[in-house]
């Protein structure tokens, strides 16, 4: 089974992130960039269903030159090589361009099944997995706990607010996953070492045949208006207990509308 | 804060993303409970060999993960500042392998390499004996010779991982001198004292480790007989560098916590870090850590060249550990009343930085060993 991981480098969610002023898109030189936690899944995911019925695991990165930190990472766990879509074209491409350059790598790689992070901690829009599927013409199988291989047939356990829905399709397919699904696994030093040799393609928009008139921040069909600087924490409200701490605490969370 | 690092191999800069993930993960968070219950967290070096990190200077072909002194240390450092217990176990751990690789038999590091430094396995290292510490060649603990090879007798003292490790790698006397042995742990005849009760560093257990009739075949005998004083100075002088490192991790948590609170608390209507009290201490002891750090790199970078260090690393144990002690008291006084209870860290680093003026020769050793190489001849 040729299973292919979409992994995005996001900045780091521990330190500070700012948006540019010029383009207002995010600084991505500003802070240190970190494999986005939700990919980390994905890729534990895609390593197990491959100790279980074989194949390789791709990962596909589209991101600036430092995203290479984040392949080697997902390589070092256990992934066989990656495929890095880098092209200064691509910048500020928003969801729905992301979406196409990537649906248009894939079908130059090919795959049975791609897994996704159901969101970045940077955009967190969602939706990238439903964007891929639909251009790709896949099943879309989101939100994914359980995943299951059986033949040319996949079932998911997908996450819902009253439970779970049991979802099945054929492949090839589109998975996110959300991160109640696996623990995934620190790489090793080994990993780390064997990471050094594994292949690391390079393609650019050319490569992929993408139309550069679909994709960066000129081409988004979202923009940023405006923003500002998140203020300052305000001094919180403190409720003394004098026998009637509970009805004060209750009567707070009632005004916030929080009961 | 994060310590910017660099690598002479191209691999190191992933091990230390992956070693601070692992230190902020696995290790930091089990420190202070830990402490406080006295418990040896042998899962957490489970997961460290697991990951590949209990041979890191060791030869690729034994198992080891072929990276240079320069850089194995600042991974001690690194998972020091998150819990000593584990930075210095990692040290003693490697001191403990250092003499099977670099003096035992083709046959011994074949057959007994690979396993020691695979990760699943934990070693200690006995020299030190209840009468004998500062003078480590007064030991009095025997290994007479015997049909198919030694009899032990004797008692070590002080020995960290003692009763938890998997193997002892001691010094004993022998007819011709001291000569060095590796000792299965489960060894008939080998037995330990109660965890001593120590000041900090209570997870890590430090136990005697008795020697009564103890029988060892004949190639147990790790290097010649009578190389044995020979071969625990110069693991030291590698073991030395690690206590350095130790140190300089130590020195750093110390230091972040300190100045995350400077930065935090309010006195007279400013930030505390704001009074010029404060500030300067917090820039000696910023200075004082990358002085320590340069100076283990540099006696490090001498070893991984393959020139003489001991008298550099005797250097760097001697001034990063005293700077840590002096940094770890700094810490508690910029934390004032906080600083002396234990719902912050700086209090236990002040218990733990003391150990480290002691293992492994105490400072006044170290001064001996420097003075001593300047002098001579
Ligand atoms: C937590 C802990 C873990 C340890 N782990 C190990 C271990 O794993 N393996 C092991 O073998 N040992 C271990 N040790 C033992 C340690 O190495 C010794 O404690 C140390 O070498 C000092 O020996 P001593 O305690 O007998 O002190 P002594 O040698 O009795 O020294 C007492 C004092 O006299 C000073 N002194 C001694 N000789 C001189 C001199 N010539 N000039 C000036 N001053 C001198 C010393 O500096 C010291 O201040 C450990 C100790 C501790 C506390």
């Amino acid at each position: 089974m040729n299973i292919v991981v979409c992994v995005k480098q996001v900045p780091d969610t521990a330190t500070e992130r700012k948006l540019r002023s010029d383009d207002k898109t995010l600084d991505r030189d500003a802070a240190d960039g970190v494999i986005n936690e939700l990919c980390e899944y994905a890729v534990e995911e895609a390593l197990r269903l491959k100790e279980a019925h074989g194949g390789e695991v791709t990962v596909l990165t589209m991101g600036p030159d430092k995203a290479t930190d984040t392949i080697r990472k997902a390589l070092a766990m256990g992934a066989d090589k990656a495929v890095h879509l880098v092209d200064p074209a691509l910048h500020g491409s928003d969801a729905l361009s992301t979406s196409y350059a990537l649906a248009q790598t894939l079908k130059k790689i090919g795959f049975d099944l791609v897994i996704l992070g159901s969101e970045s901690t940077d955009a967190r829009t969602g939706m990238l997995a439903a964007m891929l599927a639909e251009r790709l013409g896949t099943p879309q199988l989101t939100l994914a706990n359980k995943v299951e291989i059986s033949g040319a047939g996949i079932t998911v356990q997908r996450v819902t607010d009253y439970g779970f829905d049991k979802v099945e399709a054929s492949l090839p397919a589109i998975v996110s996953v959300v991160e109640k699904i696996n623990e995934p696994r620190y790489p090793s030093f080994k990993g780390i070492m064997a990471a050094k040799k594994k292949q690391v393609q390079t393609f650019g928009i050319a490569d992929a045949e993408i139309d550069a008139a679909q994709v960066g921040v000129a081409n988004a069909w979202s923009e940023v208006a405006d923003f500002a600087v998140a203020p300052p924490r305000a001094a919180g409200t403190v409720v003394k207990d004098e026998g009637d701490g509970g009805v004060k605490t209750a009567d707070y969370l009632a005004s916030k509308k929080f009961i | 804060m994060k310590v910017d690092r660099v690598s002479p191999t191209a691999e190191g800069h992933d091990l230390f993303d992956l070693v601070r993930e692992l230190a902020a993960k696995e290790v930091a968070p089990r420190a202070a409970g830990d402490e406080v219950a006295g418990r040896f967290p042998r899962d957490v070096f489970r997961v460290l060999g697991a990951s590949g990190l209990l041979g890191l200077p060791y030869a690729e072909e034994h198992g080891g993960g072929g990276q240079p002194y320069e850089v194995y240390l600042q991974v001690i450092e690194e998972f020091a500042g998150a819990w000593l217990a584990v930075g210095l176990g990692m040290s003693v751990h490697t001191l403990s392998c250092f003499p099977i690789s670099a003096f035992g038999t083709d046959a011994q590091r074949d057959g007994q390499l690979p396993v020691l430094l695979g990760g699943d396995v934990l070693g200690a290292y006995g020299l030190s004996e209840p009468q004998s510490g500062s003078d480590a060649a007064a030991m009095t603990t025997r290994a007479a010779a015997v049909d198919g090879g030694y009899s032990v007798d004797g008692v070590k003292a002080w020995t960290t991982h003692g009763g938890v490790a998997d193997f002892y790698t001691i010094m004993a006397k022998t007819d011709d001198g001291i000569s060095c042995f590796h000792v299965p742990a489960g060894t008939e005849g080998v037995s330990f004292g109660a965890p001593e009760r120590k000041m900090g560093m209570r997870s890590s257990p430090t136990a005697q480790v008795r020697f009564d009739g103890v029988k060892l075949p004949a190639d147990a005998l790790i290097g010649d007989s009578g190389q044995g004083f020979r071969i625990a100075m110069a693991a030291l002088d590698g073991g030395r560098l690690g206590i350095a490192a130790c140190a300089v991790g130590l020195a750093q948590a110390a230091f972040e916590a300190a100045t995350a609170y400077a930065k935090e608390r309010r006195q007279f209507g400013s930030r505390i870090a704001d009074f010029q009290g404060i500030g300067f201490m917090l820039a000696d002891m910023a200075t004082q850590i990358a002085a320590a750090r340069a100076l283990y790199l540099d006696a490090a970078r001498l070893r991984d060249a393959g020139r003489p260090y001991g008298t550099n690393a005797a250097m760097a144990k001697l001034f990063a550990t005293d700077m840590c002690m002096k940094a770890a008291i700094d810490a508690v006084q910029v934390l004032g009343g906080y600083g002396y209870v234990e719902d912050f860290p700086v209090e236990r680093y002040m218990r733990e930085a003391k150990v480290l003026q002691i293992v492994e020769g105490t400072n006044q050793i170290q001064r001996l060993v420097i003075s001593r190489a300047l002098t001579k001849g």
